[in-house]
Parts: structure tokens; sequence; C-alpha cells
């Protein structure tokens, strides 16, 4: 018979805990929140926008027209550099790789119908570099276009899925998963091998606590840890930061599952492993590469394609997948797929915890 | 068995392996003693303690632990429990009073968590995290644990070790309070002059066997060589009382002469006399639970090391 008043009688002692050791605390609620400042401030308005520096060496209303020309695409936001400076040493003094420079004479050669060369700067590895490149391609098409007084008939209409997606945007379910990963995962290895090792699993079969119990009251808490985590990222992304994300109840069941899941995998590897130490070994090699390969800190689509495919086999990825979908995509019927590819693994890993967590002949 | 017994053991075994960890030992614990097991490390104590507590799932024999089987109906019977474990160690962040609290919430019983706590002599540190409590305090922590339920059978599995002499004193006045109220106590220890100011009743393991059990009186009275006169003095002293076919250990400076029958004092001390070495401070001396217990087993049970006595 489960008793409600033995599971709060654990759950006071588990929090106490929690708050008094505060690594806990730390890793749990306060290092996710670094994390979003860190990432958040280093990828704002990274909203399409790309930096780059423009030199015009000629000083007619046609080449300042072109450079309005490149501004007015908002793809680039563009950096004047006075005529007397060596674009590419002033390109290296500050430590950027991408330039454009108008040519002295370009009104001029336009005009007679002279071929001329705009120049651009950049670094063939960077995607940034690629993007300057390729504004500056196009804008210089039609001003080709424009002269030989032709029209484009095909175009392109580049649109994005919501007004305004950014970094942010990703983000912040990247990084509620990364808390339903860690706060639960490394918790319950550390607890589970160091009980293990300090009978003290055997002090508590000693008392009416049940394994059911004990280990619900572990889920409870982490949920709770779960949901205040959430919370925070939450306000730090959408007031710090203006992250546009849907929150809607269909979040709630990666909030509950994520923690079971995690709680269930960390018994496991504490139960199994023969000390904290060979515990802790094998827990973080669970952990760190579910946390960068997943999708927590950078679209798992972005990824090589060989990564894409290890990422489908990581839980994580179904949980931050699934947080994605419903918080940057609005897509429910994904969502739904992700949750029970969730709810499957949750519930092989919590049986098999289960079977191999003993509470007495340990 | 008596039907009264509070525990009950027939042909208990225990195997680990090829290892028999309990070679088939039987016992039974009355109501209202305390019964202590000594035996050296290894010798099966805490597998046989384990198995009655239901910690652990025997391979043969029987047990009843106050009427039940430790294994199969644990749960109820460790309603009835207290227990405190070798080498007891809780959460690092829980007080005292939040332990007994604790207990107190996961048994559904109401305590003065306060009242546990001075009864054990830890009133002073009630507020401490475990984790800073020194290691008698921490072992003074598991006993009033174990109190929490107001428990029938309380196993002590070695309380006192690494305690001070008075802290270990007053887990000893705990032990007489819980024999008055009528408790029954089964303690092992590493201390044997613990178990002879504390048990009842004594039994001595060595390889996963009991090879002796009994009153401390009725163990030493069956197993003594007699009493012995002690002198003080040097080997050569020692060296002449034995060419005088005498049979002597020395310790230190004192010489230990056996004395096997009344005639055996006057041999002694004509050899004494006769020797014409330096010698002082002449007395008898009964034999002890340790001298029995380093006889029958070979070894102290603190260090583990073979002695030759």
């Amino acid at each position: 018979m489960i008793s409600t008043r033995r599971i709060w009688a654990d759950l006071k002692v588990t929090s106490r805990g929690f708050i008094r050791s505060r690594i806990g605390l730390f890793f749990s609620l306060i290092f996710p929140v670094i994390l979003i400042l860190l990432f958040g401030a280093i990828f704002a308005g990274t909203s399409g926008a790309t930096s780059a520096y423009v030199q015009n060496l000629d000083g007619t209303p046609l080449s300042a027209q072109f450079i309005t020309s490149l501004n007015s695409t908002k793809a680039l936001t563009l950096t004047p550099v006075p005529a007397t400076e060596d674009l590419s040493q002033y390109l290296l003094s500050h430590s950027s790789s991408d330039g454009i420079i108008v040519p002295q004479g370009f009104q001029a050669m336009y005009l007679a119908g002279e071929p001329i060369n705009v120049t651009v700067y950049g670094n063939p590895a960077s995607s940034a570099s690629a993007i300057v490149s390729g504004v500056t391609q196009e804008v210089v098409n039609a001003y080709n276009l424009g002269r030989a007084n032709t029209t484009e008939v095909i175009g392109v209409q580049s649109l994005t899925i919501k007004s305004n997606p950014k970094y942010i945007d990703f983000l912040i379910p990247g990084l509620i998963g990364f808390s339903v990963l860690t706060a639960p995962m490394f918790a319950t290895v550390n607890i589970t091998s160091e009980y293990k090792r300090d009978k003290l699993f055997k002090q508590l079969s000693l008392t009416p606590l049940t394994k059911g119990e004990w280990l619900f009251s572990k889920i409870l808490w982490y949920w709770f840890v779960t949901v205040i985590s959430f919370i925070l990222m939450c306000a730090v992304g959408i007031y710090l930061f203006g992250a546009d994300i849907t929150l809607t109840a269909a979040i709630i069941p990666f909030l509950l599952v994520g923690p079971v899941l995690f709680v269930s995998l960390g018994m496991l590897v504490g139960t199994v492993s023969n000390s904290p130490e060979s515990a802790a070994v094998v827990g973080n090699l669970i952990t760190f590469p579910m946390m960068f390969l997943a999708g927590t800190f950078f679209p798992v689509a972005t990824m090589p394609h060989y990564l894409q495919m290890i990422a489908h086999f990581l839980p994580l990825y179904y949980v931050i997948d699934g947080l994605n979908n419903v918080m940057t995509y609005n897509n429910l019927s994904a969502a739904l797929i992700d949750l029970g590819v969730l709810l499957v693994i949750s519930a092989i890993t919590f049986a098999l915890a289960v079977y191999f967590f003993k509470w007495r002949e340990d | 068995m008596p039907e009264d017994s509070v525990i009950e053991v027939k042909s208990l075994e225990k195997n680990y392996g090829s290892l028999k960890a309990v070679a088939g030992i039987s016992f039974e614990v009355r109501p209202g003693e305390v019964f202590s097991m000594l035996g050296p490390n290894g010798a099966g104590k805490t597998t046989t303690i384990e198995i009655l507590e239901g910690l652990r799932e025997r391979d043969g024999g029987e047990v009843k632990v106050l009427g039940l089987d430790p294994w199969k109906h644990g749960y109820e019977l460790h309603r009835k429990l207290g227990v405190i474990a070798q080498g007891f160690r809780f959460f690092d962040y829980t007080t005292p009073k939040e332990a007994v609290e604790y207990y107190a919430s996961l048994f559904n019983v109401k305590v003065d968590a306060d009242a546990i706590l001075k009864r054990v002599l830890m009133d002073d540190v009630s507020g401490k995290w475990y984790k800073d409590l020194s290691g008698g305090q921490k072992q003074k922590y598991g006993l009033a644990l174990s109190l929490v339920n107001d428990p029938e059978l309380v196993f002590l599995d070695e309380p006192t070790t690494g305690l001070d002499p008075a802290a270990r004193r007053a887990v000893w006045e705990v032990i007489r309070q819980l024999k008055k109220e009528g408790r029954t106590v089964l303690l092992t220890t590493h201390y044997l002059q613990e178990a002879e100011e504390l048990a009842d009743r004594v039994a001595i393991m060595n390889f996963g066997k009991i090879i002796t059990m009994g009153t401390p009186e009725e163990i030493i009275v069956n197993h003594t060589t007699g009493e012995k006169l002690v002198v003080k003095g040097g080997q050569e002293l020692a060296a002449y009382l034995r060419e005088a076919g005498l049979k002597v250990d020395i310790w230190k400076d004192e010489i230990e002469i056996g004395i096997g029958q009344k005639h055996d004092v006057v041999t002694a001390m004509e050899a004494i006399d006769r020797s014409g070495f330096e010698w002082s401070d002449l007395r008898t001396r009964r034999e002890t639970l340790e001298d029995i217990f380093i006889r029958l087993v070979g070894r102290t049970e603190e260090t583990g090391e073979r002695v030759t006595a």
C-alpha cells in the first residue's frame, strides 16, 4: 500500500539535501540560466543580418546608391571604412574576414558600359562570408539587369516560418532538455551508487518505506526542479532576449516523462556500477555526448547527416525535438510522435531500473 | 526449540560461492535478554544478523524472528525491530532531529525527538548535519534512529566501535535501559569487556560456526584452564620457572603461571623464591572471557591477527 505520508517525508529529506548541498542547486537551476545568458548574449541578433565592412572608393551618387541597395537587403549589416584605409589590413586589425570594396570609377564605368569588379573579401570556410558574397552577387545582378533594361522573369521569394526566428527560440527548448537530462541523471547516478556503497538502501529497507515510494519521491522532486528550471529559462529567454516561443499545455507531458526517463536511467547506471567512481564515469559517458548531439545548443538539422542519424538514437533528442515542435513550430502531430517514442524508451528504462535495483540484498 | 523464543535459528546456512559464511548454526534468543555474538572478522556474525533482519536470504535452515520468517515477512517484521547496522551511515545534510522526525513519519509514530536524542546523549548536537558529526556521534545518531519505533527487538551490530570510553559507557547505559524495559537485544561487538558487561548470553563464532555458547560465566567455567598466578619479573625468571616444570606465559614484564592443581601454587612460589631473580607484585588472576576467546579463536577480534597464548 503506497503511503503519501512516507513519500512526503522522503521528499522533504531529499529537498533539504538538494538545497543544502548547493552543488545540485547550482547545476540544476543556476547553471542552465548561466548557459542561456551566455549563449543568448553571444547569438543575440543573429536573426539573419550578417556583419561586413564596406569601403566606397568611388564616392559618387551611384556607388552610394549601390551601398544603400546592399543595406536594403537586410541580409547585411554594413560598417563603412574610410577610403584612405587598406581594407585587407583593416579587416585583419578588426579580426574580420568579410568586406566589400566599391572601386574607384564605379559610376563612370557603369554608365559607359565598361566592365568593372566589386571586390568581396571573405573566408571560404565561413558561412557568413558565403552570405556576404551571395548577397553582393545578387545586388550586382540587379544592377546589370537594370542597365540592360530587362526585367527578371524568375525570382526567389525567401520566407521564414515565423516573423523573426532567432537562435534563442531554438536554444530555450534545448536548454530545458538539458535541465531535464542533467539534474535527474547526475543526481540519481550519484545517489544510487553512494547509497549502495554506504548501505543506505539497507538502512531504509528496515523502515516501512518501500522501493516504489522512494523512487516516486525522487521523481516528484525532479518534476518540481524541472518545472522551476522551465519557468526560469522561459522567463530569461522571453524577457531578456525577446524569445518568441509558444507556451501551451502540450509542453507538460515532456516535462513529466523526461524526468521519469532520466531518473530511471541514472538509477540503472548507479545500480549496475561497482562503485560511485565507475558510476560517475559511465554517467558522464552517456550524458555528455547526448547533451551535445541531441540538439541542446544547436538544431540537429544543422549537423552532418551521420550525426543526425546518431541523434535519433539518443533519448534526449525526443525531449528536445518534442519541445521544439511544440514551442517553436507549434506542430503538435510531430510532437505526439516524439512523445510516443519517449514513452516507450521511458517505460523500458524504468522497468530495467526497477528490475536491477535491489532494496535489500545489495 | 522453546516456543517463547524471540529469535529461533536452526541449522542456518549461507554461502557466497564456495565460501560457507554461515555453516549450519543453531541458537535461540529469549525474551528480554541481551544476547551477544562474538567472533573475528569474517566469522559470519554480520551475515547471520542480516539474515535475521530480513536483509539477506538464507540458503538453508529455519529462522523465526518474533514468530516471522524475516525474508518472507520482512516488511511486517521491520515495524517491530530497531537496527543499527555495522558502519552506520545516513544522509549528509540531515540533522539528528530531522532524521528522528523522518523515521517517525515513516513508522507513523508520534515521538518526542528531543527526548530520544537526550537518551543517547545527542541533545547538544541535534541541529548539526550528519556529515559534520564525529564518528562517535554518528554511531549515537544510528542508535537514536533504532529507538524511534519503540522496538521489541533491537539489533546492535558493533554499536560502540569508534566511540571514546565515556560515549561507550553512555551507550552501555542505553542498552541496560533497553533490557530494563524488557526489550530483547542482539549485540555484536569488538569489545569482549562489553559482552562480559552487558550480555546475558554469548555465542562465539568462527568460520561460520558457533564454537561455544552460554552465559559469560558458563563459558569461562567450561573452557578455563584454571586460575593463574601472576608475578612481575624478567625473562630469566620465566625461563627458570619453565625449567621447573611450570606452564608459563610472559607478557611485557608480567609472568603468568598456570595453576592446574592447588599444589602448583606451592611449587610456583618455592621456585620463585629459589630462583634468586628479582620479582614483585605477586597475585592470582581468574581467566576472563577474552582469555577464553583468544584460546578458542586463536586471534584477537580487534586486529584479526593470530596470537600465541
